[in-house]
């Protein structure tokens, strides 16, 4: 009962933030400009919030989300400029795909721990790169033209799909696995718990969001190349996630927000952003290993004093 | 003779990979830690080079070991400054903190000077030797020769020198090294001066050879010098030497065969081979996970 209710209240919370920004997009209030920024938020909460389900969750260490999001990118475009479909089909084209290549990137190296895992990410993103550059179909080194499709609503919807998938895995048994694993393989691994399925599990569904997300970014800025998606991206994504908390939803929600924000009004001095980022980024690291929020949820924040502290 | 002039590129490459590659085993081997910063202060060496001797005319050995002394210096900094706290706390934070430090040079020379490149000097004479009908330029004997003597110079400070004896203790055990009355702390911070400055001499190195550099140059040879200490078994020097060879070689090959597109690739999928069939390295051993 209780739990439905909440569900629905965020619904209800999300038509409400979707009918009343796009209101203001018709009634010429919020101008392209500032629309450009709130689809480029939401890209980013999709690929902080599906990079937060491999690192935040399951504790596996991935830096190539950017190669996911290329895939998800260069399928649907592919989709929509050479196969003529509609759009819809080409996201869900794209994040299949980028879903598909996690699951051969994931099998093979979540076998390996730690440092390893992130350098074997990191050479499958550049491979994914390298091999986008090679490929004439789609451009090679020059890019892909591509028609400008994406809107708020797509980009919108998107998020809230891939919250609402993302936030219900984390709590259901798939989730608590993963959190298990997070905490302490060998445990887990003793208490019967499949860890190499769960990882790859959380691996391929994190892909598939940095795929869609990858579709509605290759559809809103006219163009795409191999450059787009090196591992700066990945730290990029990387960086919300670390800033956020690592295991906190919300958190890496906020970061991505407020990074992209940031990021747009340090657009003109780019080399100035990088040094600020990376100046949190240690920051945070030396002072607060754990990121802003921890694990700890935002929501958390509203249940203070209840009795029994009720969960979600 | 074709392909024995490609042999010597490759070498010559490789030797370059091979220099960085000692750092990262150096550092890895002894706080289990891949030090993302590493191939920036690889590109701080080769402009520290690149001023030295167009700025102040300096000869380009002195500008070698200047270049060396500063990466050294440097690479404490960084240790004593960021990794020192973080010994204890996890992995991922150790690692997130990297690459930060690793951004963080990155666009702070960016800032500085911009991002354009810059053109070496031409130091070394331009000619070539004809060994068995190749040709083969006096830039890849000299640099080969530098490698070569740098290597012998690391394997005899970590084998027959005090504080080569201190590293070896540590990266096996640093408690019981601390037991022992070793100072942990200043055999770390050795070990990255050492590291810091064979990437330093890297960097002028690679200045040499390739005459571009630029403020980005050090991501993609510090990827390639980790995928060469992976592929020799991290932590092992000998393996770092053998891994940047190999590394180098393969490279070129893969360039003369027409595919230089792919050259990039090429190291990155050696990396996930050797990760899956054997991620020990040629010349690790295989350790059992304990709890």
């Amino acid at each position: 009962m209780k739990k439905s209710k909440v569900f629905w209240g965020y619904i209800v919370l999300a038509l409400v933030i979707y009918a009343v920004v796009q209101l203001l997009i018709n009634s010429g209030t919020v101008n392209f400009y500032y629309e450009n920024m709130l689809i480029t938020i939401c890209i980013n909460i999709m690929l902080a919030v599906s990079l937060h389900l491999v690192i935040g969750i399951t504790g596996q260490f991935s830096i190539g989300h950017a190669g996911f999001m290329a895939i998800g990118a260069y399928l649907s475009a592919i989709g929509t400029m050479k196969l003529e479909m509609p759009f819809i089909t080409a996201i869900l084209l794209g994040a299949v795909v980028a879903a598909l290549a996690g699951l051969l990137v994931g099998i093979p190296s979540l076998r390996l721990k730690g440092d390893y895992l992130a350098i074997a990410t990191l050479g499958f993103a550049e491979i994914i790169r390298i091999v986008f550059l090679n490929i004439d179909y789609v451009g090679g080194a020059a890019g892909l033209q591509i028609m400008r499709q994406s809107s708020w609503g797509y980009a919108f919807f998107a998020v809230v799909i891939t919250i609402l998938v993302i936030a219900n895995f984390t709590k259901s048994r798939h989730g608590r696995a993963c959190i298990a694993i997070r905490e302490d393989e060998i445990a887990a691994d003793a208490m019967g718990i499949n860890t190499t399925y769960y990882k790859v599990v959380a691996f391929v569904i994190g892909s598939f969001f940095a795929g869609v997300a990858g579709a509605v970014y290759a559809h809103n800025f006219y163009i795409i190349q191999p450059t787009t998606f090196g591992f700066l991206k990945s730290f990029d994504i990387l960086i919300l996630v670390v800033l956020g908390g690592l295991g906190s939803l919300s958190g890496s929600v906020l970061a991505a927000i407020f990074l992209t924000v940031v990021t747009t009004y340090l657009q003109g001095f780019p080399e100035t952003r990088m040094i600020i980022y990376s100046l949190v980024l240690i920051i945070v690291m030396l002072y607060r290993p754990t990121g802003l929020l921890g694990t700890k949820e935002i929501t958390d924040v509203f249940k203070f004093g209840k009795k029994g502290g009720s969960k979600l | 003779m074709e392909w024995i002039q490609q042999l010597v590129n490759g070498v010559s490459l490789g030797s370059i990979y091979a220099l960085i590659a000692l750092g990262y085993t150096m550092v890895y081997g002894i706080i289990k830690l891949i030090n993302f910063a590493h191939g920036d202060v690889f590109m701080l060496g080769a402009f520290i080079g690149f001023y030295a001797i167009v700025r102040w005319d300096m000869h380009f050995i002195l500008a070698l070991l200047l270049a060396m002394l500063l990466c050294a210096i440097i690479g404490v900094v960084i240790e004593r400054v960021a990794y020192k706290r973080l010994r204890n706390s996890t992995r991922i934070a150790a690692l997130i903190t990297a690459i930060g430090i690793s951004l963080l040079i990155e666009y702070t020379v960016i800032f500085f000077r911009g991002a354009s490149p810059e053109a070496y000097p031409n130091v070394v004479p331009n000619k070539t030797f004809e060994i068995f009908g190749a040709q083969i330029g006096v830039q890849s004997i000299l640099i080969l020769g530098i490698s070569v003597v740098l290597m012998i110079l690391l394997q005899f400070i970590v084998h027959k020198t005090k504080i080569g004896k201190a590293m070896r203790a540590v990266s096996h055990d640093a408690d019981a090294a601390r037991l022992m009355g070793i100072n942990v702390d200043n055999t770390i911070s050795a070990t990255f001066a050492i590291g810091s400055a064979l990437a330093g001499a890297a960097g002028v190195i690679f200045g040499i050879y390739y005459t571009r550099i630029e403020p980005l140059m050090g991501v993609l040879p510090g990827l390639k010098a980790f995928v060469a200490a992976v592929l020799g078994g991290i932590g092992i020097i000998p393996g770092a030497m053998v891994g940047g060879l190999v590394l180098g070689v393969v490279e070129t090959i893969v360039s003369a065969l027409g595919y230089s597109l792919w050259r990039d690739a090429a190291a990155f999928v050696i990396l996930i081979l050797i990760l899956i069939l054997r991620p020990a390295g040629i010349f690790g051993k295989n350790t059992r996970e304990k709890v």
